[in-house]
């Protein structure tokens, strides 16, 4: 009886789950709830309490028959599992970066009292990983291979170089815009520090922003691009593709996203569809548990650190002008990409 | 009780004297009945004549004692005022009694000769002692049978049977219906019937938790419903199986039930002995609606573009093709005519594929493409029929059909 009361207080943490494609995250989240609650509900073992009564009966006494008490044990029906219902009918998950239903990867939720990690890991602001797939030669309405088609284009000129070179302009204004946002004056000591320890980004809501973009694979009509991003939204990144497209004088349309690293969580740490039962999840979340605490906490102190050092608008932009592009932002990213 | 009947005497001296009088005789009765169920039975039944219980037992919203007040207002809305105000403010009515001078309190007394007072010192006899019920008494109304499972005979032998109270007092009125029966008079003689009719006694639980009305139907209603499906030739075993996989079936009248059978022999154009053995095959066809039905056939002709006896064929195999989602069905057939190239004669040989989630069709299929294993015609080499893709467990696919481990099958659905 205890041992599913047990394990739903113990339960409690965050874990990543694999989400295929084509289904939607609230029914990922929806499915993982009710197979927790099947497991907690079986591992409880129905004892029905019993309770002494005094019951009338009729018994042969001295002068005929007579009524008298007579005591015994009965079960209490009221407290039988097909009076009550089943023991656990709602369990607090919680869902964090929610991916839309045709892209698939890395989705953490959190379940009893690792919905507040959740928030803090929302506040932490940290980057997200991607595997992009696209597709040259097709424009469609909602940048995706499933929309309606718009036009299409010839892509023999498409070139290994030329991509590189749009991926690089586009790195380059999305570190502009990323240290605008961060607030911090490039000039400081803290600025260094916080150099040094991990990637300066904005601790506040911002509009999408990209860290890191390279090309993995390309065989013309199909590239496939990874991409580390800050607040970002998976039509963002479609819309990304079409506008390569768009910028190599051909089209493109984006045909997978998948996210492959969550904050701390990655492809290892995430659990396929076959993996989801509650052996696993608890596994999962002690695994977990440590690197969660101290990437929160750092983020944390450098959330502090950034806070004391706010300049004005007017001071980042002239610092800009002075900071060289080359050598600091590329440092800056190869150093993102390997401690983030 | 003795007590009651001077706290009532009391309070009712500003009310008229003949309802006052009535009302206290009813209570008096209805105290009388509960005390002799309790005599004569362990776990007695509330009193089901008791129309002052029922209509309290009506209401299933968690409602106060009060608001039932200004609903009923005739005079069995009066005793449950007097009740209801004898149970919460008993101390005032104590003070009240002892402000109230005697001489009252006597020439009251002597307009109703058939309440002579009573103290609580009083001596009483051992049988009267032994009848005294200490119990919490039941609540008036609520919205669970727990509080009446356990002092009512009915319920708990349906407990004891196996029917799922809590799923039961989820439907409309049903929890009403089952305090109302009585299990000697009423559910004995259905749960008999069933019993003949070739329903398991483990099944008689499940059956009752989806159709509790069916211990409502009269018994010649159920009687003549299987003579009817006696006489259109199907036998004891089917009957049994067809009234324990759909609960609902005798709920049915014979004309109901004669249309639905019509309705399949000339909409899917099946013969005598096919229909019956669909119907026996998944009775639920016979007791869901029938719009639904008449789509899904439109869809496998028009859109799917099935021909006629490959539909009789496919439904044959799988039922539950009639019943299925329309977008579901349109997605898969999608998925493994346009996507997987299978054509329409190899699905129709195959028709479990239907059945099956769609996303554990496309991983597979995946999988094997990117093993290079996925070949479904027949005449080629390395052929993999389309039930072994869909049917068998996710290690004996792995092992025996992709020749790859499981490992290696979950890395691959982390890439999709």
């Amino acid at each position: 009886m205890a041992a599913g009361r047990a394990a739903r207080t113990r339960l409690n943490g965050l874990f990543a789950v694999y989400k295929p494609p084509g289904v939607a995250s609230i029914r990922v989240r929806d499915t993982l709830e009710t197979l927790l609650l099947k497991e907690l509900n079986s591992l409880e073992q129905p004892t029905v309490p019993q309770q002494v009564r005094f019951l009338p009966t009729t018994v042969e006494g001295n002068a005929g028959k007579e009524l008298t008490l007579t005591v015994t044990q009965l079960p209490v029906l009221a407290a039988h599992p097909l009076v009550k219902g089943p023991e656990f009918t709602h369990l607090k998950i919680g869902a964090g970066h929610r991916l839309d239903t045709k892209s698939s990867g890395v989705f953490v939720l959190g379940v009893g009292h690792g919905n507040k990690l959740l928030t803090d890991m929302y506040n932490a602001h940290l980057t997200r990983a991607y595997t992009v797939r696209g597709l040259f030669g097709k424009a469609t309405d909602d940048f995706s291979d499933t929309g309606r088609l718009i036009e299409k284009t010839t892509f023999d000129h498409i070139t290994g170089d030329k991509l590189e070179r749009i991926l690089a302009v586009i790195q380059g204004t999305n570190h502009k815009a990323l240290l605008m946002y961060s607030n911090i004056d490039l000039k400081t000591q803290e600025a260094y520090e916080l150099a040094v320890e991990g990637l300066i980004r904005p601790m506040e809501k911002t509009p999408p922003l990209i860290t890191a973009i390279r090309c993995l694979q390309f065989a013309p009509p199909e590239f496939q691009l990874e991409i580390q991003c800050l607040h970002e939204t998976q039509q963002y990144l479609r819309k990304i593709v079409h506008e390569i497209g768009l910028e190599l004088k051909s089209t493109a349309v984006c045909t997978q996203v998948r996210r492959i690293r969550d904050g701390f969580f990655t492809l290892d740490n995430a659990l396929p569809r076959t993996h989801w039962n509650l052996q696993n999840i608890r596994n999962s979340i002690k695994d977990s548990k440590i690197k969660v605490k101290v990437g929160l906490q750092r983020s944390l102190s450098h959330q502090a650190r950034s806070g004391k050092s706010h300049t004005d608008m007017d001071q980042v932009a002239e610092s800009e002008l002075h900071s060289t592009e080359g050598t600091s932002a590329s440092d800056l990213t190869q150093n993102e990409i390997t401690t983030c | 009780m003795a007590f009651w009947a001077r706290q009532i005497s009391i309070w009712c001296s500003s009310v008229k004297t003949s309802n006052v009088a009535n009302s206290i005789q009813r209570l008096r009765k209805t105290h009388r009945t509960w005390m002799q169920l309790d005599e004569l039975s362990v776990l007695s039944l509330l009193c089901t004549d008791n129309r002052f219980l029922q209509r309290g037992l009506k209401t299933y919203r968690p409602v106060s004692l009060g608001s039932r007040l200004q609903s009923t207002n005739s005079s069995n809305g009066q005793i449950v005022s007097s009740e209801s105000n004898l149970l919460s403010p008993v101390n005032h009515y104590q003070q009240q009694a002892e402000v109230i001078p005697s001489s009252d309190t006597k020439t009251l007394y002597e307009v109703w000769e058939d309440t002579p007072p009573s103290s609580a010192l009083e001596e009483i006899s051992e049988e009267e002692a032994v009848q005294i019920v200490a119990e919490p008494p039941l609540p008036l109304g609520s919205f669970t049978l727990r509080d009446y499972v356990d002092r009512s005979e009915t319920l708990s032998k349906l407990v004891l049977l196996g029917v799922d109270l809590s799923k039961v007092e989820k439907r409309p009125n049903a929890g009403q219906l089952l305090l109302r029966l009585d299990f000697e008079k009423d559910i004995r003689k259905r749960l008999l019937f069933l019993k003949d009719v070739g329903v398991e006694d483990n099944q008689l639980g499940p059956l009752l938790t989806q159709n509790p009305y069916i211990l409502a139907v009269d018994m010649e209603a159920l009687e003549t419903r299987v003579a009817y499906l006696k006489s259109k030739k199907f036998g004891k075993e089917a009957v049994a199986r067809m009234v324990s996989r759909a609960p609902f079936l005798l709920s049915f009248s014979v004309e109901r039930l004669d249309n639905r059978l019509g309705f399949f022999q000339k909409e899917l154009g099946l013969s005598v002995q096919k229909t019956r053995d669909l119907v026996v095959r998944l009775p639920r066809l016979l007791t869901g609606s029938l719009e639904p039905i008449k789509e899904n056939w439109q869809v496998c002709q028009v859109e799917l573009g099935f021909r006629r006896n490959e539909i009789q064929h496919i439904v044959s195999q799988i039922p539950k093709i009639l019943t299925a989602n329309k977008r579901k069905l349109t997605e898969t057939f999608d998925y493994l005519h346009n996507v997987m190239g299978i054509p329409h004669h190899i699905l129709t040989k195959f028709p479990q594929v239907f059945n099956s989630k769609l996303l554990r069709v496309k991983e597979r299929h995946m999988f094997l493409t990117f093993l290079g294993r996925a070949q479904y015609d027949p005449a080629q080499p390395s052929y993999i029929s389309l039930d072994k893709l869909v049917s068998m467990p996710d290690e004996v696919f792995c092992t025996e059909v992709a020749k790859a481990s499981v490992k290696d099958f979950e890395k691959f659905l982390k890439t999709l």
